[in-house]
Order: structure tokens, then C-alpha cells, then sequence
């Protein structure tokens, strides 16, 4: 807003400008041209089309951030955003000893590590498997079909869960065919876990696998000529030239995907979880959803949702690190 | 960040001079075998909930449908159809996903257009305020004490349109496009005279279909598409869009734990009447799917070039 009010200020006195070049540039040279005064001067419409988006970026993105604060302040509910009186670290004392806290917090870590042990690679995999396809045909085929789940909203595919796995579903069907008993896949906390990945899999490998495609198409087509005179065969070629050639795309996606660790498919586990498989689906974001959202406990759910921010941010910064310093490939 | 796309090659060339040997074929229909696989996993549960969808929900409750409709008939498809909450809740999909596409695309195409400006100072501040959101952000219970109590946001499409207007992806996206293009156009028109607004209207946007059409397309999906919000700000039935109604019909479902007793004839038909509204909400996307995919994988790799 203050980008707003200068440069049309600045507009009606263009003499302004020529004294402040007159007291701090005593140099007989042209002044130097990049000062603030002579940009907005220049670009002031560009900035004004910029004062939108800025409030924007402020308002839902800055403020919340800010809002953060509450943790550590007494929030009353109608009263200011950022709470009314500070009362240090009592929240978060509260979550260390909330056996709650804990269970979804082991949970978090079971299923980003379940996450990521198989949905990192899954991409990875189909990929290299396209990329040997020589039928350009059946190679695009397989892409438009398996990228298709991605364009689905989360509730659809949590319906289709519902309905696969339901005590009628195909599931139950095949396992009672195959002289089985049916099971209530939805109410038991034992199966969640693998609901949560194969369906999680269904809905993003397919899309997962662009990036690599994509990169697999900057290898140098010589390098595998010159693995041919050397006499490796397939094999040795996706191991010695596809897999060091597309390295920095899976360190990347690896330091990306450890970024989203601890917020596991929130969103979903929303829809298909329920009070009986909380045991194993509770997640830390879940956690806080109900103790925030629907217990209105706000400062001390914003408490357990910056814990959970720190941990993603220290993974992060480590894995980057250490990929940067074994492999050279860094994130920023 | 990854593809340097000067650089891009053919596809891996069959290599004429190498013998294919045995152990390659074996591999390519393993590989044939996998990948049939992978479609056919993809597939199964489009075809199983089309199936339920049109089929008697005795068939169902025996568990006998599986990807062909048993007792075919559309009684459910006229029973949701006639359901007037249905259609009001489609309604508001549509005016969301509508209002939100339009004040997402403006704020995006004005910020991507002043980013992409190199000359522009601290144009470099700019793209970090908006960066640096991609990997902070607020957290869910600020954003919701903001949105719902602060703003007074609650129960106003707003609390849908607002909170994600920019998303930093597409941004970047849009900024490497209007940067790709060549300067000489935006220059011919400055000097007849237009203003930054009417180089931005009348040259920059009419040759930027292309982007704008994906940009059009990402932020559409992922509105109509979008439940949790809605979820958390509109608690008024006459609100919600159509995904808040699946949502509430899989939550009824689920809350009737025990799946035995008298509750099950209810439970099934709910069942079917989920069938039916999944096909409904998932029929615009699937239908246009084929047509747009491409746009979202050019966005995604244009994203990727410059993260």
C-alpha cells in the first residue's frame, strides 16, 4: 500500500528527484540509476499491479504465520488473533504428557516412513518400465490411464475406497471366493495402514512418474552407444547411464518428499478414518484438526501444529544438507 | 531445477547394432505383463463403481456386482437427481469453482506478469515473499481463528475464493512463460503510447492463451475438487458444494460402526446412493480428462525447469 502512495506522490513532483540526486550523489557522473525513487517512479504501474497479490500473500499467508504466536499466548475465542496474555510454555508442557499427542504422533512417523519407503520409489520404477517401452503407442496409453487418479477429488477416491473395501466390496468378494472370511477392512485399525499407502499409490504414481519421464529424455543418447561399445548390456545401461542421468530429479523429489514427511495424506485419513481405527490412523494433523477445530482448544492445537512444523523443517534442512554435501544436488 | 530443456533428446533409440538378447525379451514381457497390470489396477475401481452404480442394491448387499451391473436399472441415478440439495450443491461447486478460477487467475497472471520483469527492482524480494510460502506456511488452526473468527470469513463463498488464490506453483509456472516471450512486441507497443495495464491487456495476454489456458485448467481441478475448506468454513446446508455431500453421505456411512443388525438394508442402499453421486461429481473431470491431460504435464515439467 505504501508502493501504491509513493510513486503517485513521487508523479506530481518530479523535482523531488533531482534534489535528492543533488545532496546524495555529489559525483559529477550520471547518478547511479537503481534507487528506489527513480524505480517507482519508472515502474509504478508494475508495482500497482503488484499491491493485490501482496495483500494477499499478507493477509492468508504472513498473518497465519504470525498467528503462530497463540501458541504461546492464551487465546479466547472472538478475541484478538494473536491471544490475549502470554503464558509461556504451558501448551506445550500440556502435549508432552497427552498419551494422544503421542499415539499420532508414532503414528505420523509409521506412515510418512511407509510413505515414503514405497511411494518414493514406486514412481521411479514405473517409470524406468515405460521408458523401456518401444511402442510409443502403448507407452502413451499406460501414461493418460495411470495419471488419471491424480485429477480426482480426494472424497471420490475416499468413496471408492469405501466401496471397495466394504464388507460387499471386491476385496471381501475375492476373499470369500477364496473360502476366506469377509472383513470389515474400514473398522480395523490392523488394515489401515496398508488402505492408507496402496490407495495413496493407486491415486500418485502414475502422475509421479512426468518429472522422470521428462528427465529420462535429457540423457545423451551417446553415452549409451558408448556403454554398447563397452559391452554392457541393458542392465548395466539403466544402472551406469538412466540412473546416474536422471540422479539430481530423484535427489530432489527424495529432499521434497522428506519436506512432506510429517504431513502425511491429512485430507484423506480426514475422510476415512473413524473413532475405531483411530489407534493406527490418528496422525499428528488429525490430532490437531480435532482438538483445534472441533474441541476450539486453539492454542494448544497450534502448539502441536508448530512441533510438527519444526520436525518437517529439520528433516528437510538435513536431508538437503546431506545430499548436497554427498551428491552435490541442493534444494536452494 | 532439473531439466535443462535445451538439452532434450529423443527417446532411448533401439539399438540396431546390439543383438537383442533372450534375456532382454523376457524382460520386455515381464515389462508388457507389468504394465497391463498397472492399467488394469488403475481401471478397476471406475469400472467396479460404474457397475454399482447401476445396479440393484440386492445384488450388491450379496456382493455379486463386480465390474458389470447386476440387475441393471437407474432408479438411484433418478433418486439422487431428483434430490434438490444435490443439485443446489452442484450449483455451488460450479459458482465456486467459477469465482474462484477468475480471482485466482487475476491475481496470479498480475503478479506472474510483474515477476517476470528482470529489470524490476526488488523484484527479487517479491518472488521470495512468495517462495518462501511454499515451504512455511501458518498451519491449520491460525489460518482457521484468521479466516473464521478474525476475517469473519464463515459462511461466505469467500472463505473458499480467498485463502488460496495464489498457489506459488502455478505463479512460477506463468512467470517462466511470460519471461520466455520475446520483448520486441511489449517494446513496439510502449512506444505507440500503451501503458504498462494496456501492454499487459492487449499484447502480453492475447499471445499467451496457451499458458493461460493451463493455468485456467489447474486452478479449475483443483477448486472443484477442493473439499476441506468448505468443510471448515460453511456449516449452512445450502452452502456446501457437491463434494461436502459425498463427504456427508461416506460420513454416515461410517459413523453406523456395527455392519450388522437391522442398520444394514440402510447401509447398502447408502452404498449404492454413494456409487451414483461419485460417478456424478467424478463424470465432468473424467469426460474432459483426455483433452486437458497434456496441458497439466506441460505445466508440470514448464514448473519444473525453474522450482
Amino acid at each position: 500500500m505504501a508502493v501504491r502512495a509513493t510513486p503517485a506522490a513521487l508523479d506530481q513532483s518530479p523535482g523531488s528527484e533531482v534534489q535528492v540526486q543533488a545532496t546524495s550523489t555529489p559525483s559529477p557522473v550520471r547518478p547511479r540509476a537503481n534507487t528506489w525513487r527513480r524505480a517507482l517512479r519508472r515502474d509504478w504501474q508494475l508495482y500497482s499491479l503488484a499491491v493485490l497479490p501482496l495483500l494477499f500473500f499478507l493477509i492468508f499467508r504472513y498473518l497465519p504465520m504470525a498467528g503462530n504466536i497463540i501458541a504461546f499466548r492464551r487465546y479466547l475465542p472472538g478475541g484478538s488473533l494473536f491471544g490475549e496474555e502470554w503464558v509461556g510454555f504451558t501448551y506445550f508442557q500440556l502435549f508432552i504428557d497427552d498419551p494422544g499427542f503421542w499415539r499420532a504422533f508414532f503414528n505420523t512417523l509409521i506412515l510418512g516412513s511407509l510413505t515414503l519407503l514405497f511411494l518414493f520409489p514406486a514412481p521411479l520404477i514405473l517409470a524406468l518400465l515405460l521408458n523401456e517401452v518401444r511402442t510409443r503407442l502403448l507407452k502413451r496409453f499406460v501414461q493418460t490411464i495411470s495419471y488419471m487418479p491424480h485429477f480426482l477429488s480426494i472424497v471420490v477416491v475416499a468413496g471408492l475406497i469405501f466401496q471397495i473395501m466394504s464388507i460387499d466390496g471386491v476385496i471381501n468378494q475375492a476373499l470369500t471366493a477364496l473360502g476366506g472370511d469377509a472383513i470389515s477392512f474400514m473398522q480395523d485399525p490392523g488394515w489401515f495402514r496398508t488402505i492408507y499407502i496402496s490407495s495413496e499409490a493407486w491415486q500418485t504414481v502414475g502422475w509421479g512418474t512426468i518429472l522422470y519421464l521428462a528427465a529420462l529424455t535429457t540423457i545423451d543418447p551417446d553415452l549409451y552407444e558408448a556403454a554398447r561399445i563397452d559391452g554392457a548390456n541393458r542392465w548395466w545401461q539403466t544402472w551406469h547411464v538412466t540412473l546416474p542421468g536422471i540422479r539430481p530429479t530423484i535427489v530432489t523429489l527424495l529432499v521434497l518428499n522428506t519436506g512432506t514427511f510429517m504431513a502425511v495424506g491429512f485430507e484423506k485419513i480426514l475422510l476415512i478414518y473413524n473413532p475405531l481405527t483411530y489407534e493406527t490412523a490418528d496422525v499428528i494433523a488429525t490430532y490437531v484438526f480435532r482438538i483445534g477445530v472441533q474441541n476450539g482448544l486453539f492454542s494448544y492445537a497450534t502448539a502441536i501444529g508448530m512441533f510438527e512444523a519444526v520436525i518437517g523443517l529439520v528433516l528437510v534442512y538435513t536431508v538437503n544438507f546431506i545430499s548436497r554435501r554427498t551428491v552435490g544436488t541442493s534444494l536452494w | 531445477m532439473v531439466i535443462p530443456a535445451a538439452t532434450r533428446h529423443a527417446p532411448r533409440p533401439t539399438p540396431r547394432r546390439q543383438q537383442v538378447t533372450r534375456g532382454y525379451r523376457v524382460f520386455q514381457v515381464f515389462n508388457a505383463l507389468a504394465l497391463t497390470l498397472v492399467v488394469v489396477l488403475t481401471l478397476y475401481p471406475f469400472f467396479n463403481i460404474l457397475a454399482r452404480s447401476f445396479s440393484e442394491t440386492s445384488f450388491i448387499r450379496r456382493g455379486e456386482v463386480n465390474l458389470l451391473p447386476k440387475g441393471f436399472n437407474l432408479t438411484t441415478y433418478k433418486y439422487v437427481m431428483s434430490d434438490a440439495v444435490f443439485w443446489n450443491s452442484y450449483k455451488n461447486t460450479v459458482i465456486y469453482t467459477v469465482v474462484a478460477t477468475a480471482i485466482a487467475m487475476v491475481l496470479t497472471t498480475c503478479y506472474a506478469y510483474v515477476l517476470s520483469k528482470k529489470h524490476l527492482k526488488g523484484r527479487t524480494l517479491l518472488i521470495g515473499i512468495a517462495v518462501f510460502t511454499m515451504f512455511f506456511n501458518g498451519g491449520i488452526i491460525p489460518q482457521y481463528v484468521l479466516i473464521s473468527g478474525t476475517l469473519g470469513l464463515r459462511n461466505t463463498i469467500w472463505a473458499i475464493a480467498l485463502p488460496n488464490a495464489i498457489s506459488v506453483f502455478n505463479l512460477l509456472v506463468m512467470k517462466a512463460f511470460f519471461e520466455n516471450q520475446p520483448p520486441d512486441l511489449e517494446e513496439a507497443g510502449a512506444v505507440d503510447g500503451l501503458n504498462t495495464y494496456g501492454i499487459l491487456l492487449r499484447i502480453v495476454l492475447p499471445l499467451s492463451k496457451a499458458v493461460i489456458a493451463t493455468m485456467v485448467l489447474f486452478y479449475s481441478v483443483s477448486f472443484w475438487n477442493s473439499w476441506f475448506a468448505a468443510f471448515l468454513y460453511l456449516d449452512r446446508k445450502e452452502l456446501w458444494p457437491v463434494t461436502i455431500y459425498l463427504r456427508n453421505l461416506l460420513a454416515g456411512a461410517m459413523g453406523t460402526s456395527d455392519p450388522g443388525a437391522a442398520s444394514d438394508v440402510a447401509l447398502q442402499t447408502a452404498a449404492n446412493i454413494q456409487a451414483v453421486t461419485i460417478v456424478l461429481i467424478a463424470t465432468p473431470i473424467m469426460l474432459v480428462y483426455p483433452f486437458i491431460q497434456r496441458y497439466f504435464v506441460t505445466g508440470v515439467m514448464l514448473g519444473s525447469i525453474k522450482g
